[in-house]
């Protein structure tokens, strides 16, 4: 047997999995826009409410979540048959599947295959994937015009931003926004528009039918992918996927390898899941299912992408590979008290919030993302919050310890630890730590990064006595 | 009972009054509580930094010193909780499989005060008498990671003369996390202006908690901006009688 060597990480120069700053500096300046942060406040609150009284109205969530998390193991277990067994049906029912192993090979075998069509504009479904790998970048440069078809990614692409929230990706935007970005950037809008969502919507809707029914090819990702039938599955929301899926000659679909179920019936436990844990609802308006090419209905040319992009590198951690059991739903970004505050764009990736932090940084290599992992108070609340319950706070532990530390933090960690396992250097220590209140002037002016804590913050007074001094005196 | 006592490096250090409270309390309902002195630190702040290889010898620490003792108590939820959901981790993944036995076994007899009182000595009223306007803020490890549940407010809810009134948005965290305070100090802040301004909405004058790290943080907070609202450990609400 050959040693082939350590999976590769996603490369490099294309992609949107990594920031131009670290997360403390990009979050302290997006701390500072209150606009953003009303609408965080506003929005994450909102589906907050909504998820968890759908949820309650389920005796056997728990149960659910164990089922998801049982069925999504089972499938890393396994995921080389499994995507075998998928490439063999998908190509039975007349569809054809192209391996990608990173960002590059999948944009140049998407570019290829809409420049084979002569088409020179793709409409889009909402995909993370095709985010993640910077598709419409890629086609853009090669002359190709993408139009993103979910009214979100759509305020997205017209505003030139980039999207914050993994389902609700222009939720850092409110209506007068949106409606300035409209009459700027949509083509033949109305220069009357209001800020009124209906209109707002009517807006999008006249521009996207229109675009829906001149472009004859596709681009989509995929929630799930059943390995015993081959069939591809999207949920929704608006029906402008569904517009995508069944009117163009040729449907392209990019699909991280991990999306991949084992049977029809898994489809049971997580259609239950998703809306719920997502937007909130017993069932998405929307899903639209299909199996390679039907004759007579819907596209005639089925591709299937199959994305690597570090994925290999991710499952190849057994603590870490629990992240590619995420199901892209939101959850633990609606109940992240971090999230909520910095907004998506100081994560950098397109995968922001608690699943981000630890998805990205095993995507890229933690070199490229290491100030992701701390990103976090550990509170707990996504790993509570995650339908198929990846327990977020021990990855982000488990990261942490991989991370490249700071010199002097690491002297430090050191030095506390010879102390800490030293009953009598402890106790001396925490009488000299008294010290630090009276170099810190009553609590002002210590030196970072202790300066972060006093720049907001009182230091406790220091008491006379520790507790041990007491007992011993007692 | 017997019951060994782990004051928490931070308590032990900066917040006795809490570690004394939990002693007189447990005395007063007629418990022995013994104090040994060879214990330190919990390593939780290692860990939770990434620094496993420095915590390990800390992990060794807690269980040598706590391995003799049946009942274990602490007054703080984060504490027990990595005590009881990180020290197997630790020892295991250094390969150490008969540590990570241990530490499980200690830390399965390892209590946070208000699941001591409750589960194991079977009391929720314990005699306090605290009579003053009081908000709970639930710390999140004592909530998602120790479980220890509604048990801080059945106790604080048999209390005489309290005023206890309920904190919006109670469960949301304070924005402490450890050294996060330190790596993230702005997103904290922004977290804990929140939390402050849900405790002073309450019009209470205590804002209590069962950790000693998130009321340093939450206090810390309110004495820079003289709100008036004091923070004081649950453990010493429940040390409190009409005597004392």
């Amino acid at each position: 047997m050959t040693f082939l060597g350590m999976p590769a990480f996603a490369p490099r120069g294309v992609g949107h999995l990594r920031g131009d700053e670290p997360f403390p500096a990009a979050a302290r300046t997006a701390l500072g826009n209150s606009q953003m942060r009303r609408n965080l406040r506003h929005a994450t609150t909102t589906i907050r409410g909504k998820s968890g009284r759908v949820i309650a109205e389920l005796p056997d969530w728990q149960d659910l979540r164990s089922a998801g998390s049982a069925i999504k193991a089972d499938v890393m277990s396994r995921l080389p048959e499994l995507l075998e067994e998928l490439e063999t049906r998908v190509t039975t029912a007349g569809g054809t599947v192209h391996w990608a192993a990173d960002a590059n090979e999948a944009n140049e075998i998407v570019t290829r295959l809409v420049r084979e069509t002569g088409s020179d504009r793709v409409i889009k479904v909402k995909s993370m994937a095709t985010q993640e790998i910077a598709l419409n970048e890629a086609l853009e440069a090669a002359g190709i015009t993408p139009v993103e078809t979910d009214l979100a990614e759509l305020i997205v692409q017209l505003g030139e931003d980039k999207p914050s929230h993994i389902l609700v990706p222009a939720i850092h935007r409110n209506r007068s926004e949106i409606r300035e970005i409209f009459l700027r950037a949509m083509p033949g809008v109305d220069p009357s528009l209001t800020d009124d969502p209906p209109v707002l919507a009517a807006a999008a809707r006249r521009y996207l039918r229109e675009t829906f029914l001149s472009t004859r090819v596709a681009v989509s990702g995929a929630n799930f992918a059943i390995a015993e039938t081959g069939t591809l599955a999207v949920v929704e929301s608006e029906g402008n996927g569904r517009m995508c899926l069944t009117l163009p000659d040729t449907l392209i679909t990019v699909m991280g390898i991990e999306k991949i179920l084992p049977t029809w019936r898994d489809l049971e436990v997580f259609l239950q899941l998703l809306p719920r844990a997502s937007t909130g609802e017993r069932m998405n308006p929307y899903t639209t299912m299909w199996t390679g090419v039907t004759p007579g209905d819907g596209p005639q040319n089925f591709h299937l992408v199959l994305l690597d992009n570090g994925r290999s590198a991710v499952l190849a951690d057994e603590v870490g590979r629990q992240a590619l059991h995420c199901i892209r739903c939101s959850a633990c970004l609606n109940v992240c008290p971090v999230y909520e505050r910095t907004g998506g764009h100081a994560y950098g990736s397109v995968y922001p919030g608690p699943i981000g932090a630890i998805l990205s940084p095993q995507l890229t290599g933690i070199e490229d993302n290491a100030s992701l992992p701390y990103a976090s108070t550990l509170c707990g609340a996504c790993f509570d919050a995650c339908p198929v319950k990846i327990d977020i706070p021990s990855i982000l532990v488990h990261l942490r310890n991989q991370a490249p530390h700071p010199r002097a933090e690491r002297a430090v960690m050191a030095t506390a630890s010879r102390v800490m396992q030293n009953p009598r250097l402890y106790a001396r220590a925490q009488r000299a730590a008294k010290l630090a209140r009276i170099v810190g002037r009553r609590g002002r002016g210590l030196p970072p990064p202790f300066s972060g804590w006093t720049a907001g913050r009182d230091l406790p007074e220091f008491p006379d006595q520790t507790f041990r001094d007491w007992w011993a005196a007692r | 009972m017997r019951i060994a006592l782990f004051a928490t490096c931070l308590a032990d250090t900066l917040y006795p009054q809490a570690v004394k409270a939990t002693v007189l309390l447990l005395e007063r309902l007629g418990h022995e509580v013994v104090f040994p002195f060879e214990q330190t630190c919990c390593g939780q702040m290692h860990i939770n930094t990434g620094y496993q290889k420095d915590a390990l010898p800390l992990v060794r620490q807690y269980v040598s010193t706590f391995d003799p003792y049946d009942v274990i108590v602490a007054p703080s939820g984060s504490c027990v909780g990595s005590i009881r959901h990180q020290h197997e981790m630790v020892a295991r993944s250094h390969g150490e499989a008969g540590l990570a036995s241990r530490a499980a076994d200690v830390g399965a007899r390892t209590y946070e005060l208000s699941e001591l009182l409750i589960d194991v000595l079977k009391v929720e009223d314990v005699g306090a008498y605290y009579p003053h306007r009081v908000t709970y803020h639930p710390t999140c490890h004592s909530l998602r990671v120790a479980r220890v549940g509604d048990k801080p407010l059945r106790l604080l809810r048999q209390v005489r003369g309290i005023d206890l009134v309920e904190l919006p948005g109670a469960e949301q965290c304070c924005g402490f996390g450890g050294t996060f305070s330190l790596k993230n100090a702005a997103t904290s802040t922004a977290m804990l202006a929140d939390k402050m301004s849900n405790v002073v909405s309450t019009g209470a004058d205590v804002c209590t908690a069962g950790d000693a790290s998130c009321l340093m943080h939450i206090g810390g907070g309110l004495s820079r901006l003289r709100t008036g609202v004091r923070t004081v450990h649950l453990a010493e609400i429940l040390a409190s009688t009409e005597i004392s």
